[in-house]
């Protein structure tokens, strides 16, 4: 679809729900820093939360100067409240423990993936090309979690129990990102395939059952979360809101 | 569009990227075009980031700036591009060989699309083995992951390949 046929405030909401899922998603990750397993993942976990970061932060610009009315991109990450948010549930739930952060990286990434690859061909040029750049380093996050999810799942006694836990937890949340939007510069639904034989084959190489489908919570993309997003933003949002303007 | 000869080009050129000293951004590929408007002769500055996030960028911009009006043409303009998105490959043999001479080891090819490249092995910056391992995907950088020698017992950058 030609994107000048679609009503500004759709492909608001589009691009809002692409740059809330990286931000809130670069929020959470960044939480593991300094308190991670070992050194080496720390910094992994910062890398990847700073790729997240760097990909909202073109598409919060991109939201604003389309929108016309002169909020930049902190106006949107610090002013704006939780019901004006559009993402997904999954990537505002608490890290948990490192298997739960490692399952909700792995199902965001194999999300993310096919996501900005068809986006990369998309009418929309500039669009196109925040995917084109988050794409290849998307690519590295899905080796990441899928090399932890195998080493985890199929590891020791606990470690395969915690990672089962973390799935079982997790996968109802994924159903949400494949929500049908005929309008969207791609309809997320006709994702899921890609989604699931990236992540079918590391959950059974992790000798991990594949959640059946059933309960699949919703609401992100229409403002309305879980109690978790307002702890969240209460967070990030504050020095912002307490020193407008500040800076260092 | 200007040539790489150019007093901007070369201007623009020498600005390194500072969290790999030893490289230009010439050498990086993050520098794409240099253009002087004939009427008004501001320089015009096109770069290529190579990750989202990277917080070098800003530092380079400004970087950039100062070169430029060091070299007499002050209030230059610098646009950033995202497409074509960045590869490692676009890093040249000059920028490969300081890579290699300042003990990182350059990345192999990155290909265009699909999953991530295989890196089948990296061989020693400092002692040239090729028994090496990943200690981890992701090093002190966005750019790199580490790696230890099996032979020297050193551990090594590696610039990975994107
Ligand atoms: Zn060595």
């Amino acid at each position: 679809m030609n994107p000048t046929d679609v009503p500004t405030q759709t492909r608001l909401d589009h691009l809002l729900g692409l740059a809330d899922d990286a931000l809130v998603a670069a929020q959470r990750l960044g939480e593991w820093v300094a308190a991670a397993p070992e050194l080496e993942e720390d910094v992994a976990l910062a890398n990847i939360a700073l790729d997240q970061l760097g990909a909202a932060r073109l598409l919060l610009t991109y939201a604003g100067e389309l929108e016309g009315a002169g909020r930049d991109e902190d106006a949107l990450a610090y002013l704006r409240d939780d019901r004006e948010f559009r993402n997904a549930l999954l990537v505002e739930l608490p890290n948990g423990d490192f298997a739960v952060t490692m399952a909700k990286l792995l199902f965001v990434s194999a999300y993310q993936l096919p996501l900005y690859t068809a986006l990369t061909g998309c009418t929309d040029e500039r669009l196109a090309a925040i995917a084109g750049k988050a794409r290849k380093e998307v690519a590295y996050h899905l080796d990441h979690a899928s090399l932890w999810t195998v080493r985890l799942g199929d590891g020791t006694e606990e470690s395969h129990r915690r990672m089962q836990a973390a799935v079982d937890e997790i996968w109802p949340y994924t159903h949400e990102l494949f929500t049908p939007d005929p309008a969207a510069p791609v309809d997320p639904a006709g994702l899921r395939d890609a989604f699931l034989a990236a992540v079918e084959p590391v959950l059974a190489t992790a000798t991990l059952d594949r959640p059946a489908d059933g309960w699949a919570p919703s609401g992100g993309r229409s403002g309305l979360h879980t109690e978790h997003l307002s702890y969240l933003l209460a967070e990030m949002q504050v020095l912002h809101r307490a020193h407008p303007g500040a800076r260092w | 569009m200007t040539t790489r000869t150019d007093p901007t080009w070369r201007a623009a050129a020498s600005v390194v990227d500072p969290e790999l000293r030893v490289l230009t951004i010439e050498d990086l590929g993050v520098l794409r075009e240099v253009a002087t408007d004939r009427d008004s002769g501001r320089v015009t500055v096109t770069i290529t980031p190579t990750y989202t996030g990277c917080p070098a960028m800003d530092v380079i911009r400004d970087d950039i700036r100062a070169a430029l009006a060091a070299a007499g043409h002050p209030g230059a303009e610098v646009v950033t591009v995202y497409a074509p998105a960045w590869s490692t490959d676009w890093i040249s043999e000059t920028g490969r060989a300081k890579l290699a001479a300042a003990g990182i080891a350059p990345p192999g090819p990155a290909g265009t699309t699909g999953p991530v490249p295989l890196t089948l092995s990296v061989r020693c910056p400092l002692c040239g083995a090729a028994d090496t391992e990943q200690v981890s995907r992701f090093g002190s950088t966005a750019c790199k992951s580490l790696w230890r020698c099996r032979a020297c017992r050193e551990p090594f950058d590696h610039l990975r390949a994107f």
